[in-house]
């Protein structure tokens, strides 16, 4: 349960970019979350409307992109979405294969009326 | 209505106070740890036992994290090394802030190894880098098989997996083999070691961990 905390830190750095904006009207922001990330997304949703309500970022909207796993091959270089746990490469086999996505926890970006 | 490009770590904070943890760290050659289970998998005990085990020669601290109370550090405190206790107040996890004004006061030059016990959590303390060597997983016998595949981010991020309480594996119905199986399908590279507070795998486990401080001594980069 530390999505709220989460979301702080995402509001902390809204404050500073609209700062670098100079006072620009963000309207949505875009998260990106891997599926290993450690990270509820419905639980980062609620914190989300709790900790904008009452607040100057009343109206933001939050987009979540939810990024699944994905590992790659060294031994033929396949990359595959590791589903249900499934690391083994489907290709060759190969058991030692390299995870490649689904640890984001990123702002990609906001919108801004203009 | 345009678009700004962002690209950045939510947790952009942690991570560079994080970073400059790390090159402390670095600079002093100091192994760090960050051991993380379930509540009462027995991350003190095993504490308990490392310390002592631990070579008095070797400067070793330990940072150590509760919600509430000082029970641990004083459990831990008896084998003569300097700990410390966290307590986070409600906090589900420690972050690179608490072991930064922790440490503040702690002669860093003085010290060989710096053991973090993070807070009793599977989740929360995985998104938290600490700027730690490596993060170790404890998984107790008296849990479920299933717990990596249940909470698969801390085992993908944990170098070691540490099974505790193997001294009860003939009563519990924990069959240890099916658990290692899971923790290699989410982590195909991850170490294990079985232990058990009664003595089992403890020279395994003291053996990584004087290993790992060698390759930081020598200044090899561990993984961070």
């Amino acid at each position: 349960m530390h999505e709220l905390s989460i979301v702080s830190s995402v509001i902390d750095q809204l404050d500073e970019l609209k700062k670098q904006h100079n006072g620009a009207r963000f309207t949505r922001v875009g998260l990106r979350v891997g599926e290993l990330a450690g990270v509820d997304v419905d639980c980062l949703r609620f914190g989300f409307e709790c900790v904008i309500k009452d607040t100057p970022w009343e109206h933001l909207a939050l987009e979540i992109e939810e990024v699944p796993r994905r590992q790659r091959c060294p031994a033929c270089n396949a990359e595959f979405r590791a589903e249900n746990w499934a690391t083994a490469c489907p290709q060759c086999g190969e058991e030692a294969t390299i995870l490649i996505a689904g640890e984001e926890l990123q702002i990609a970006y906001v919108e801004v009326d203009e | 209505m345009s678009q700004i490009v962002v690209e950045k770590k939510v947790l952009n904070e942690n991570q560079k106070i994080a970073a400059e943890l790390r090159d402390k760290f670095r600079e002093n050659k100091i192994l760090v740890i960050n051991i993380i289970s379930s509540p009462g998998s027995g991350k003190t005990t095993l504490l308990e036992r490392t310390l002592e085990r631990l070579d008095k020669s070797k400067r070793v601290a330990v940072l150590t994290g509760d919600l509430q109370t000082e029970n641990d550090a004083r459990r831990l405190a008896q084998w003569g090394f300097p700990v410390k206790q966290i307590i986070t107040g409600g906090t589900c996890h420690l972050d690179a802030k608490m072991i930064e004004k922790h440490l503040a006061d702690w002669p860093l030059e003085n010290l060989d190894v710096l053991i973090i016990e993070n807070v009793g959590n599977l989740v929360c303390p995985t998104s938290y880098d600490l700027g730690e060597h490596c993060k170790i997983v404890m998984l107790s016998v008296t849990e479920g098989e299933d717990k990596p595949l249940k909470y698969p981010s801390i085992f993908v991020k944990s170098e070691l997996m540490l099974l505790s309480k193997v001294d009860l594996l003939p009563y519990v119905p924990f069959n240890a083999e099916l658990a290692k199986q899971n923790a290699r399908s989410v982590h195909p590279g991850i170490q294990i070691i079985e232990t058990s507070c009664k003595g089992e795998g403890l020279d395994a486990w003291m053996k990584w961990l004087e290993e790992k401080l060698a390759a930081v001594k020598v200044g090899e980069t561990v993984s961070a």
